[in-house]
């Protein structure tokens, strides 16, 4: 048996052209082995949560600069349950520029991470690695 | 989610259902197999259309529009797209799902619900597909789709596993992918039903086209006819009216601009006579065996090397081989002979 491929879905949402950081994190969590799956420019919440549960994703990263996460992200959430999904058994991530005071709002709004410009990438695989066998219930609880 | 809940699930048409039997089946987990088990009885019915061609020749794109012309006549749509993944790491880049986009705003193939996408790594194996991209297309089959699109690899020229598993294969080319000779080459041109020359807003797309035409005519009795035939006769032959009363499936050539949509509804009919024939001409049937034939030997030299695995110790037989105290073709006789006749 083959161990279990961890798979990411990448995505920019709303209007927010800035996918170089999204991009180049595609392009290294590939080379940590994972299957990553990147979904392009201006996607709908609506959109990100059904490639989230088709793809039976076991990461979703959503990467903002815009400065609409306060809405985004939970509508994202939202959209992932309405569609049959559980994202307390994901890792859900956000990434871009995200002032200090939205970081723990969005916590609490169901957010397991958020990673600010800077973060070394290592860390973010590490983080994935480490908190994913952690998620109850979750096909990859160990 | 238990297997029981996957398989019911499947057959009650719930997504996450569907969405974990493929992670089950890909990833070889326990319980995979008798997923496959408890819906074989309700695979076949659907229509296995295959996309193949060149990297970049526009085989997502018109898979997209493909898939809203077929929602259009009423279709529910699965997709399964495979994207090679690298045979170092592990880790793959599924970049097709971002080509797809209909033309139509208000009918969004993202969230459609009669659209299933699933991105598929090849997992480092060469011939197109992933190993179970076979098995992915059956639990899609059982959910209770119409039509099922498997997207290859961007193959090359020997990439030709998609004849496995699709009952139709679309070839898709683009004007300057090579000349006469490149297109007699064996390999993904001999196993198409139809060809499509994308991007045929791009000069040189005539003599493509040509060069095709020229190729799928080429048919001993063809040439035999040709040669009786003197230059007046051109027109005559250029417009297919000489050759029409051939009885054999001639794959159509069609030329599209995917990313405009022209020729996709064209190509669609074509997708679909081509089934039809297949059904009436006993095709269809002749293909699924031989697949059939293909997976279950495939499947009992699986179970053969497991079994292998458990009741031999490995290490020392390929020491003794290497050590050149025995032959390979020795101990594989020994160890047939022992699997088959000592219980």
């Amino acid at each position: 048996m083959e161990e279990k491929k961890i798979r990411v879905v990448l995505a920019k949402v709303g209007l927010d052209g800035h996918d170089r950081g999204v991009k180049v994190l595609a392009r290294f969590l590939r080379d940590a082995g994972f299957e990553v799956i990147y979904t392009g420019l201006h996607r709908t919440p609506q959109e990100v949560a059904r490639a989230a549960v088709d793809e039976d994703a076991d990461v979703v990263g959503i990467s903002l600069h815009s400065g609409a996460h306060m809405t985004l992200v939970p509508k994202t959430i939202q959209y992932i349950k309405e569609y049959g999904g559980k994202p307390e058994e994901m890792l859900i991530l956000v990434g871009g520029i995200i002032p200090n005071d939205d970081i723990p709002k969005l916590k609490e709004l169901g957010v397991d991470e958020i990673f600010i410009p800077g973060t070394p990438i290592s860390t973010i695989i590490e983080y994935i690695r480490e908190n994913l066998k952690k998620k109850k219930g979750s096909i990859n609880e160990r | 989610m238990n297997v029981d809940e996957i398989v019911n699930g499947i057959f009650s048409k719930n997504r996450r259902a569907l969405a974990r039997a493929i992670t089950y089946v890909e990833n070889e987990l326990p319980g995979s197999k008798e997923i496959l088990k408890a819906i074989h009885s309700r695979t076949g019915r659907a229509h296995v259309i295959g996309l193949t061609g060149f990297p970049g020749v526009g085989k997502s794109t018109i898979m997209s529009k493909l898939t809203e012309e077929f929602r259009k006549r009423g279709k529910m749509v699965g997709i399964v797209a495979v994207d090679p993944g690298s045979p170092f790491t592990g880790g793959a880049l599924l970049g097709d799902r971002l080509r797809m986009e209909g033309f139509d705003a208000n009918k969004q193939l993202w969230v459609d619900p009669g659209v299933f996408f699933r991105s598929m790594s090849s997992r480092g194996r060469a011939g197109g597909l992933a190993a179970k991209t076979g098995d992915v297309v059956k639990i899609l089959d059982a959910y209770g789709f119409d039509i099922i699109f498997v997207e290859t690899v961007g193959a090359g020229q020997g990439e030709v596993d998609i004849v496995k598993v699709a009952d139709t294969v679309v070839v898709i080319l683009m004007p300057e992918v090579g000349d006469d000779i490149q297109l007699s080459k064996a390999g993904i041109l001999e196993i198409a039903d139809i060809f499509v020359v994308n991007k045929a807003d791009l000069e040189g797309v005539e003599k493509t086209v040509r060069w095709l035409r020229s190729m799928v005519m080429m048919s001993e009795e063809v040439v035999q006819t040709l040669s009786t035939l003197t230059h007046a006769d051109e027109a005559r032959v250029l417009s297919g009216e000489i050759f029409k009363v051939s009885n054999h499936w001639v794959p159509p050539i069609h030329t599209t601009i995917a990313d405009r949509g022209v020729g996709i509804s064209e190509l669609a009919d074509s997708i679909e006579k081509h089934y039809e024939y297949q059904r009436k001409s006993g095709g269809l049937l002749k293909r699924r065996s031989s697949r059939a034939k293909i997976e279950l030997e495939e499947i009992i030299l699986g179970e053969i090397k497991n079994l292998i695995k458990k009741k031999f110790n490995y290490t020392e037989i390929l020491k003794e081989i290497v050590e050149n105290k025995k032959d390979p073709y020795t101990v594989a006789e020994e160890i047939i002979s022992k699997l088959c006749y000592e219980r």
